[in-house]
């Protein structure tokens, strides 16, 4: 007798937990195997880059955080940094500092939530429950810069938006003193945890080749083994002064890309530390170009500087004509800006460049031949954030 | 290479007749060619032992209505051995074809899908060259400048239908636009200009 068998579509999503999001992921199986991935994407699109076109470029920064909203921060960066390349602004030393400062923050956040939220899609809750802790006492150090715990809006052009409120320094050492332990609670729960290993070892290998390939950038491709780190081939800001390893992976599997993040966040610890000894007080943002707005104070004596202030909000500050490309090393891998002025007070062209968009895309490549458990598996190791990847 | 200028001398000797222009600045290439030329110098900077350029960063296109070449296509690509960045790009105009890159890198396909639904252009050779980011049913090429900022429909859940429908744009108020652009010519951002003025207002 025989027996026609017919290979399974699954609908993944766009409302299931482990899709990180709103991922519409169309699985086609054969018994438990999948055959082909086709991740359909763009339910979160909400035009961003449209709309930078229609901002001025001091009002596009919050878009920013609304991209990656796990690194905030991060983001701002790239774009803080095009224009500055453009309008050829030296950043005072101090706002560097803060600035990586946040960065690093920024990373530390983003590789908790990947870092626990994996170990969640394949069965362990506690972690999740200790590294939130921690996420929260980081976003309060946002919080208490910027006044909000997600949206920063903190890095301008040119600088950051204000100095740090008095003792934040302080108590970002002390969580520096105190984080390190945590992570080895975190390690101690899943780096040497049978079923971690047995759900994430071998998974979704990814080689150096096709790493290069599909455009892998982060942990993706340090993961495989490429030695690549923006923060320390292409350094921008104050990373030429720190010293911090780069951890690099060895079998380019889920596991591997796992240990990086965890010992990403302790170099991450060791930046913020060197930077917090180094700072010294002094300006907090450029007054080149009249980028930054005046002081209260000035704008009480001068009527030049009441005008500045005002053309400042209204028409904003131009930008001369040019094109350039950015990129820093975000938490999930290069976050680029390709920004064109016309020397108007908006962008004409701002395109971002987000690492998960190409990680995303090689859900096909990774998945196939895998089992159906190991979807979620192969999806928490890639780090995707949607309001990057929808943009 | 190692350096940018040798690089930039490299390619325009290795390729003379494909390359139109090339340019140095804030430490990365731009070079522009003709459309035809993109699968020969891709091929080329990516295999060249000088060049390497093994990883596609980006493609995306800009608009430029007012002209008649109408779009620039626009492909960044990275060279890991010896850190550098390239941008080639070349001009189009509205209905003609481009050639596709998901043979060289496979990274293109998402890339060139992009740049499909958000302007419109079409790849030749292209596996699956479907809509991306917008919604299922979508009408029109959102980045294209002049697709209105608001859109041209929305949704919302019908409780006769029962279903999410689409329909053209109510706006309570207009979008406004406030032309901010100052008559007087505002400063020129050239540094010195402003090292030299001490008394900041």
């Amino acid at each position: 007798m025989t027996k026609k068998i017919k290979n399974l579509n699954l609908n993944f999503g766009p409302q299931h937990p482990a899709a990180h999001g709103v991922l519409r992921l169309i699985l086609e199986l054969d018994g438990e195997v999948v055959e082909k991935a086709d991740p359909h994407i763009g339910l979160l699109h909400r035009g961003t880059e449209k709309l930078i076109e229609n901002k001025t470029y001091m009002q596009a920064v919050p878009y920013f955080d609304r991209l990656d909203y796990v690194a905030p921060m991060n983001q701002e960066h790239a774009f803080a940094l095009a224009i500055e390349k453009i309008l050829n602004i030296e950043v005072p030393i101090r706002a560097q500092f803060i600035r990586v400062i946040f960065c690093e923050i920024g990373r530390i956040l983003s590789h908790i939530l990947n870092v626990t939220t994996q170990a969640l899609d394949v069965g362990a809750l506690t972690p999740s429950l200790w590294g939130f802790e921690e996420r929260e006492t980081l976003m309060t150090f946002y919080e208490r810069a910027s006044g909000s715990r997600l949206h920063a809006n903190y890095f301008r052009a040119g600088g950051v938006h204000q100095d740090l409120p008095a003792g934040l320094e302080n108590d970002i050492l002390k969580f520096c003193e105190t984080f390190p332990k945590i992570i080895n609670d975190l390690e101690n729960l899943l780096t040497d945890n049978r079923i971690f290993k047995q759900r994430n070892v071998d998974i979704g290998i990814v080689s150096k080749e096709d790493a290069l390939n599909y455009s892998f950038t982060g942990v993706m491709l340090r993961g495989s083994g490429v030695p690549w780190d923006l923060r320390k081939s292409q350094p921008y800001d104050c990373y030429e002064q720190l010293e911090f390893k780069i951890p690099v992976g060895k079998n380019g599997d889920c596991y591997d890309r796992y240990l990086c993040r965890i010992e990403e966040m302790k170099e991450s610890v060791s930046i913020i530390k060197q930077c917090l000894t180094k700072m010294e007080k002094g300006p907090i943002k450029s007054y080149d170009g009249k980028i930054s707005p005046p002081s209260k104070k000035e704008i009480k004596q001068s009527m030049e500087a009441l005008i500045h202030h005002f053309k400042l909000f209204t028409e904003g500050y131009r930008v001369p004509k040019d094109e350039i490309y950015t990129a820093v090393e975000a938490p999930k891998g290069e976050f680029g800006v390709y920004l064109i002025s016309d020397g108007t007070s908006k962008p004409y062209k701002c395109k971002i460049r987000a690492p998960g968009f190409s990680h995303l895309q090689s859900m096909d490549y990774l998945i196939k031949g895998h089992m159906l458990a190991d979807v979620p598996a192969v999806l928490g190791s890639l780090d995707i954030v949607f309001g990057e990847v929808d943009r | 290479m190692k350096n940018l200028l040798d690089l930039e001398k490299k390619i325009n000797s290795e390729l003379p007749t494909k390359i139109k222009k090339t340019e140095i600045k804030h430490n990365q290439l731009y070079i522009e060619i003709e459309k035809e030329n993109m699968i020969d110098v891709t091929l080329f900077i990516k295999s060249d032992k000088d060049t390497k350029f093994r990883q596609l960063i980006d493609i995306t296109a800009v608009d430029y209505p007012e002209e008649t070449q109408r779009f620039k296509i626009v492909y960044l690509f990275l060279s890991h051995e010896f850190n550098q960045r390239i941008i080639i790009s070349f001009f189009i105009s509205e209905n003609e074809v481009v050639d596709s890159l998901t043979s060289i890198f496979p990274s293109a396909n998402w890339m060139e899908r992009e740049v499909f639904d958000m302007y419109g252009v079409n790849f030749k050779d292209h596996p699956d060259l479907r809509r991306i980011l917008t919604d299922y049913g979508f009408e029109g090429h959102p980045l294209r400048k002049d697709f209105p900022l608001t859109g041209h429909t929305e949704v919302r859940y019908s409780e006769d239908k029962k279903k999410v429908i689409s329909e053209p744009i109510k706006l309570e108020q207009n979008y406004r636009n406030f032309d901010y652009e100052s008559p007087w010519e505002g400063t020129k951002y050239i540094k010195e200009h402003t090292e030299n003025n001490d008394k900041k207002n």
